[in-house]
């Protein structure tokens, strides 16, 4: 399969733009952030979203969703990327959804998953336990009872977990299994006893929370997936929400590097366009190199998500890896590049630089996946 | 798609068919084959692979078959070249007709020049040199100084220096910018093709930092050039120019992937040098800027496919070439700093039994890979042009 987009595929992304230009503009990050609002994204707007169909984007039709595939909805990401719009997209539609989708018993299935497509139940991952991303990190236990089971950790920085509906919890079920072995999902609802969460307002004003977890019982039927054996699943539906991240974050960093050439091109010091000192040229040509590499990786893990080759786990840690090394200079040179002015709140290419490093650090940074890239090269 | 699917399946049988084993196997630079009066087949079966790719057009898939191409469009040729680096088939000749004046020629030459210059090189006949740079035209290209002069009848009398002309010395003819009007700079060059052996050339190579000695200085004394040698209109040489520099640096882009190189991945280097029982590489620092490297290798191998598909899908690529002769070459430098880091002083040795022959080859190669960067346009020079062309930046 060709890694370009089809004419479908561009058409969705044309609509995107649109609609993130129209409805979500940065503009609106800001307002949000202002608030104080108490959902970090607007619900209406998610609304409307799914009403679209984006929110059941990998949602098969069986479970009232669109099954559009990972490329289509790369593509409304980037574009969501560009105007650093706040939605539910990572937590629900390429976390919670895939993982329901993947894992889930028939009857998880036939409740959770229209719901998420429709757009009106939030599920939120509670994986990390560590500040920089480790999966194989989880030292939140979960005992069996004659009941079901009860679990006992805490999580962080889980994301859109203080407005979440429910969580899937990542817990250790089995001991000595290794890094991998005895990992466990579970369903709780955001109201079980035992369950305190604190909102976390992030740098990039999205918001995720911390998650306690004190002697919460769930029974049989709230377990996701096979019982100690969640590893291979989980490390696939992280590695869509991998893909789908660098998409988004490959939208930042074009719109972050265009509104520094557009700076370029305005400014004037010592009488002439700033953009015309070679210093600076050799910069931004630097930056369009590494947008191309990224947007290629991008494009090519997209295509082998919709194929589901084997080289997926290569390719969601190069485009990741990819997008964090791009986005990272991108930002820091988009600020560097606008002077003063760009450190300022008024300007908004803060916001970039702001978001820029928390899509870094979610579901791991450059440095996370060179080495899971060399580890799964042999090296 | 079904003729594409066909198409491949049909080059693969063909290949696997006519392709001598010795043939799919790594190939060591000394046993390219270059062609020409006084070509070399260092392999013997390299003669054989040659004929028969001859016969097929596939010397140069996309040319036009009267002039001895297989008449491939874009996407059969990328088939072509997949299946041909998946079958491990070397590329059966080498050549700057083939890589740099085919193109040019196809697009400004007359039908009689086409006719005459085209099929020898698709044949290996012709072996070609590049006469642009001099020494006080380098990055400005345009400031050169080679005079052609009209006799006022039938010839050029061409007078000047070339330098860093590649192979000059195992040249049989020489595409070379000429200056035909002094009182302009880029619009008073012309592009001339003369034979290497007329009266009045010279050339003596230049030994480089490795050793080698792969480019020449080139003297030209009253040189006379038949008119008919002129490509495209008098003083309007600078446009086929500059477009035989995008064919150039499309090739010296792709000058860490070629088929077969002799010296290995740097992640296969790493592992010998310092490698656990596992295969792992032991120093977690190098380990990590060697994923790096793997990794930005792959995003670029992706880059050329991706702007290979859109142009076969009609979309043009302005200032790729330009990015591609960059990346490539600096990823090319930066492969070569990394397996010296790996190997050590192994890696340093300059001749003699202590050392293997792939250490004293990377020794070589890194020096040699220096020049990447330089050739055909500087990195320097390739961020001005993805300034201008591909970002708008003001001059």
């Amino acid at each position: 399969m060709s890694m370009l987009p089809n004419e479908e595929q561009l058409l969705l992304k044309r609509s995107a733009h649109e609609f993130f230009s129209a409805k979500s503009p940065v503009q609106a990050l800001r307002t949000l952030r202002d608030g104080p609002d108490p959902v970090g994204f607007d619900r209406a707007l998610w609304r409307e979203m799914a009403e679209l169909g984006w929110a059941g984007i990998l949602i098969p039709e069986t479970y009232g969703g669109v099954d559009f595939g990972y490329k289509g909805l790369g593509q409304i990401l980037e574009e969501a990327g560009r105007t650093l719009a706040a939605s539910p997209f990572l937590s629900n539609v390429l976390l919670a959804g895939p993982l329901i989708l993947a894992a889930g018993s028939t009857s998880q299935k036939q409740t959770l998953l229209p719901a998420i497509a429709g757009g009106e139940l939030l599920i939120a991952l509670a994986l990390e336990e560590t500040g920089r991303h480790a999966p194989s990190h989880i030292r939140t236990r979960a005992a069996a009872t004659s009941q079901g089971y009860v679990l006992n950790g805490r999580k962080i920085f889980v994301l859109d977990g203080h407005i979440a509906d429910q969580f899937i919890v990542v817990a250790r079920s089995v001991d000595g299994a290794g890094a991998l072995g005895g990992i466990s999902c579970f369903l709780v609802p955001a109201d079980a006893p035992g369950v305190v969460r604190k909102r976390t307002p992030m740098v990039d004003g999205r918001n995720a929370a911390t998650l306690e977890l004190v002697e919460v019982s769930v029974d049989e039927t709230s377990r996701l997936g096979p019982l100690g054996n969640m590893a291979a699943l989980l490390e696939l539906t992280l590695d869509g929400a991998r893909v789908g991240l660098a998409a988004e974050m490959l939208g930042t960093g074009l719109e972050a590097f265009e509104r520094t050439l557009r700076y370029l091109k305005l400014r004037t010091q010592f009488g002439v366009l700033i953009g015309s000192f070679q210093a600076l040229k050799h910069r931004a040509a630097l930056m369009y190199c590494e947008l191309e590499l990224t947007t290629s990786a991008v494009l090519e893990a997209l295509t082998a998500l919709d194929e589901k080759r084997d080289d997926v786990p290569h390719l969601a840690s190069l485009a990741k890896a990819k997008a964090c090394e791009m986005l990272e200079l991108v930002t820091s040179e988009a600020v560097q590049l606008h002077g003063g002015i760009g450190m300022t709140d008024a300007e908004e290419i803060g916001f970039f630089l702001k978001r820029a490093r928390v899509a870094q650090q979610t579901l791991g940074d450059a440095t996370f996946h060179r080495d899971r890239y060399a580890h799964l090269m042999g090296f | 798609m079904d003729t594409l699917a066909a198409f491949r399946a049909e080059t693969r049988a063909w290949l696997i068919d006519h392709c001598p084993d010795a043939m799919r196997t790594p190939q060591p630079e000394d046993e390219r084959v270059w062609g020409g009066r006084n070509g070399v087949f260092k392999h013997p079966d390299s003669q054989r692979w040659l004929t028969q790719m001859v016969a097929r057009g596939w010397t140069v898939p996309t040319w036009p078959v009267a002039y001895g191409g297989g008449g491939l469009n874009k996407e059969e040729a990328i088939i072509l070249d997949e299946e041909m680096t998946r079958l491990q088939c070397r590329i059966p000749l080498f050549g700057f007709g083939i890589s740099m004046l085919g193109p040019v020629m196809l697009k400004y030459g007359t039908e009689a020049q086409k006719q005459r210059f085209l099929p020898p090189i698709a044949r290996g006949e012709m072996r070609w040199c590049q006469g642009y740079s001099e020494p006080n035209a380098g990055s400005d290209l345009a400031n050169l100084q080679t005079r052609a002069v009209d006799d006022g009848d039938d010839h050029f009398v061409v007078t000047g220096q070339k330098i860093w002309t590649s192979y000059a010395n195992h040249a049989d003819w020489i595409f070379c910018l000429v200056r035909t009007d002094t009182t302009t700079k880029q619009g008073g060059i012309s592009f001339l093709l003369f034979d290497m052996t007329s009266p009045g050339v010279e050339t003596r190579p230049i030994t480089l930092l490795s050793g080698a000695s792969v480019f020449c200085e080139t003297f030209f004394d009253q040189v006379r050039v038949p008119k008919e040698n002129l490509v495209g209109k008098l003083n309007e040489g600078w446009t086929i120019a500059k477009e035989l520099l995008q064919h150039e640096r499309g090739m010296i882009s792709q000058i860490g992937r070629a088929v077969g190189g002799t010296v290995p991945s740097v992640e296969r280097v790493a592992q010998h040098y310092l490698g656990d029982e596992q295969g792992r590489i032991r120093d977690p620092a190098l380990r990590d800027a060697i994923a790096q490297h793997v990794m930005n290798d792959r995003a670029f191998a992706l880059t050329i496919r991706r702007a290979n598909e859109a142009s076969a899908a009609g979309a043009g690529a302005g200032g790729a070439s330009s990015m591609f002769k960059f990346y490539g070459t600096e990823q090319n430098k930066r492969k070569f700093e990394l397996i010296l880091k790996c190997a050590g002083s192994q890696g340093l040795g300059w001749e003699g039994d202590e050392f293997t022959p792939e250490e004293l080859q990377i020794c070589r190669s890194w020096l040699r890979s220096k020049g990447n960067s330089i050739e055909g346009g500087t990195s320097e020079i390739q961020l001005n042009v993805i300034a201008k062309r591909v970002l708008g930046l003001p001059d």
